[in-house]
């Protein structure tokens, strides 16, 4: 039913991830396809990584060690922005379309008063995305 | 099993990274050294541990020390200023008129030193060593890398002096010195000035203009931008003012005296930009009201604020690519077509004529402009000049960081001349054309309004001489408006990085935050009054700043001669 699952992840909050992260990896089980790790990393340093590229090594670390542990394709596709927070939904819209993935699985905090204003990661991806977005609460 | 086919597909990435994972993934060859060699620092702090990360209505993130203390600093200052007008408005002009007049020498120096090093370095092999890595690759083009460079540094003092000042130097020099009855010179005309003498006296308002918007305001950009780049990129502190000081205090930047410096950096910006938001509101009222007849009232001002900080908000939710740097670029295209429009207009070949005078008598005048001891002008020279100076100075936190930001993956030496060189010939013609065009109307075809008018009219004025008057003041209109959405958001961005404990990832509301403080404190002031005080207070702030930049460039030779080459 579906092609290739891409997973927008944040190294500095794996812990949050967990639920999202074992979604898609029975969703990869379900229908064998792959998932690609995607995460922006600032071009600044921040408490991941010092660098682009060692932020880039974690993720291909943590796309491996999933891929390992849940027996799914898996493979990480680092990005780096000089404004990852403020470039975030736009990268993942176009990082989606690139990568001709149909099927996005991303955590996201509950709905909250503000979000009028500032909608979520996950709520603004699924509003512009032509991919299926499973946004995991 | 990974399927070889996917595996090329999603790499097909251009950037230099996704090269090295494809032939990493392949195992052509072992992972190369990521960036390529650079200097790391070793330390034990580790980045956010300061911080105070949490969710209360919305998630938010931020320095623990550095937010509280400045937001608190920032609502004192304004309560005092506004409950004690009469006493807190004359401490600060008395405090930053005393700096200026007595250690006008002192950011004179410090200004020449600047200069000095940026453009040894540009020729130095220091010169050569890659901010970001020697494989770092540019994250931004040349187009939209020097459109925010100008936005960020000088665009709207360029719509609001481009007309004022070379027309005030040339009428002092014109004038001549004067002495009062107690020896002491009484006019404001650089350097000897020129009088009676309209050649002369053109030359030397040309050069004195162009000295305060050329080498050395951009050389005080470039110093703060270079420290923060190299510490950031290369060496791996985070990027806030403190870790500029890493080869002086070592670890003790991560204490109080790290904390002092960037307290007084979110300080200096917030002031500097509330100021800026308070004057260029009144700027851009005057010269709708002199277009729609839209009137100049407190309520118009405030309306004014309001409408710039709304359309940030927007721009600042966009994110850097989405705002300020498409609004930078539509910016820069439009300022770029008002200069043509004036070259055109006005008188063309002299105005070419005049642009390779005014850099040649820049170059003449450039050695007594800026020399700092035994000044007899002594009112230009500390009125102007130090005043100038410690303006730029004050900036220089923001807009250093904000180049700093945008110029990843450039060498030293591009860093430079883009923002030292490039920047000082386009406000040379910038000055030519605007400036001496006004020139030319007084001394040519007798115009008095433009001289006659307030300081915030002189572009419209000299706009209304030339044809389409109403379309190129309504472009420049835009122009002052746009340049202050782009200074809000992009001050809003620094500000927030440095309260964030140089984190860059924090959540964009904080951003909107910082702008609504932004404007909240400008329209405060210019209902309760209290502006000039706050100015005041800001360019006093560039003494410290002076010191700062002064160790800044310190760190700078010592960590690019640590790079290895």
């Amino acid at each position: 039913m579906y092609r290739k699952i891409v997973i927008p992840v944040d190294l500095a909050h794996l812990g949050d991830l967990a639920k999202a992260m074992q979604t898609a990896a029975d969703l990869a089980r379900l229908y064998s396809i792959p998932v690609v790790y995607v995460a922006v990393a600032g071009t600044v340093p921040d408490e991941v990584a010092r660098t682009p590229e060692e932020h880039a090594e974690k993720l291909r670390a943590l796309a491996r060690e999933q891929g390992e542990r849940h027996g799914h394709e898996a493979s990480a596709h680092p990005l780096h922005s000089a404004d990852p927070q403020g470039e975030l939904n736009r990268l993942l819209r176009a990082t989606t379309a690139e990568l001709g993935a149909d099927l996005v699985v991303m955590a996201s905090h509950k709905p909250a008063l503000l979000d009028w204003l500032l909608p979520s990661h996950g709520g603004s991806v699924a509003e512009h995305s032509e991919a299926s977005v499973f946004v995991v609460r | 099993m990974t399927d070889p086919n996917t595996d090329r597909d999603l790499d097909a990435e251009k950037s230099a990274a996704q090269a090295e994972t494809e032939a990493e993934d392949q195992g052509i060859e072992p992972i190369p050294e990521p960036e390529g060699e650079t200097e790391l620092i070793e330390t034990d702090y580790e980045i956010g541990q300061d911080n105070l990360a949490a969710s209360w209505t919305l998630k938010f993130d931020i320095h623990q020390v550095v937010f509280t203390w400045s937001a608190f600093a920032i609502m004192a200052f304004i309560v005092l200023t506004l409950a004690f007008q009469n006493e807190v408005e004359p401490l600060f002009t008395g405090l930053r008129n005393w700096l200026t007049g007595n250690l006008d020498w002192f950011f004179l120096l410090s200004g020449n030193i600047f200069v000095l090093l940026c453009l040894a370095l540009i020729v130095s092999p220091l010169g050569k060593i890659r901010l970001g890595g020697p494989e770092a690759t540019a994250d931004y083009g040349y187009i939209g890398w020097f459109s925010m460079l100008f936005a960020a540094g000088m665009g709207i003092g360029l719509m609001f002096f481009g007309v004022s000042e070379p027309l005030s130097h040339y009428s002092t020099a014109f004038g001549g010195v004067t002495v009062g009855e107690d020896g002491v010179r009484t006019d404001w005309a650089p350097l000897g000035g020129a009088e009676g003498n309209v050649e002369q006296a053109t030359r030397l308002g040309m050069a004195a203009t162009i000295f305060h918007w050329g080498l050395h305001p951009w050389a005080i950009y470039a110093v703060v931008a270079l420290a923060l780049a190299l510490f950031s990129y290369n060496k791996g502190l985070p990027l806030t003012l403190r870790s500029a000081f890493y080869p002086i205090f070592g670890e003790r930047i991560w204490g109080w005296p790290g904390h002092v410096v960037d307290i007084l950096a979110v300080f200096a910006t917030i002031f500097g930009l509330a100021t800026s938001l308070g004057i260029g509101a009144q700027q851009a009222s005057a010269g709708l009201n002199q277009l729609f007849g839209l009137g100049t009232g407190t309520g118009m001002l405030v309306a004014l604020i309001i409408f710039i900080t709304a359309i940030a908000i927007v721009s600042i939710l966009r994110g850097l690519d989405g705002g300020v740097k498409l609004l930078s670029e539509v910016n820069i295209a439009l300022a770029g077509l008002l200069l043509l429009f004036v070259v055109l207009a006005g008188a063309t070949t002299d105005i070419l004529r005049d642009f390779f005078a005014n850099l040649g008598a820049y170059g003449q005048y450039l050695p007594a402009l800026s020399m700092p001891f035994g000044r007899e002008d002594a009112n230009f020279s500390q009125g102007w000049t130090a005043f100038y100076w410690a303006w730029w100075i004050s900036w220089s936190p923001f807009v250093g960081m904000f180049i700093a930001r945008v110029s990843r993956g450039r060498t030293v030496r591009e860093f430079l001349i883009a923002v030292l060189i490039v920047p000082t010939v386009l406000s040379v013609l910038w000055m030519t054309a605007l400036g001496g065009t006004a020139i030319s109307q007084v001394v040519n075809d007798g115009v008095t309004s433009v001289q006659g008018a307030a300081l915030e009219l002189q572009l419209f004025e000299m706009l209304a001489q030339l044809p389409l008057a109403a379309i190129t003041s309504f472009v420049a209109i835009v122009l002052v408006l746009v340049f202050f959405i782009t200074s809000s958001d992009s001050g809003s961005l620094v500000i927030d990085t440095i309260a964030a404990g140089g984190k860059i990832n924090a959540p964009v509301v904080q951003r909107v935050f910082w702008a609504i403080v932004e404007a909240l404190v400008a329209i405060a002031l210019l209902l309760g009054g209290g502006l000039i005080a706050l100015q005041a207070m800001a360019v006093s702030t560039g003494l410290p700043f002076t010191l700062v930049l002064l160790a800044a460039c310190y760190a700078i030779v010592r960590g690019l001669m640590n790079e290895p080459r």
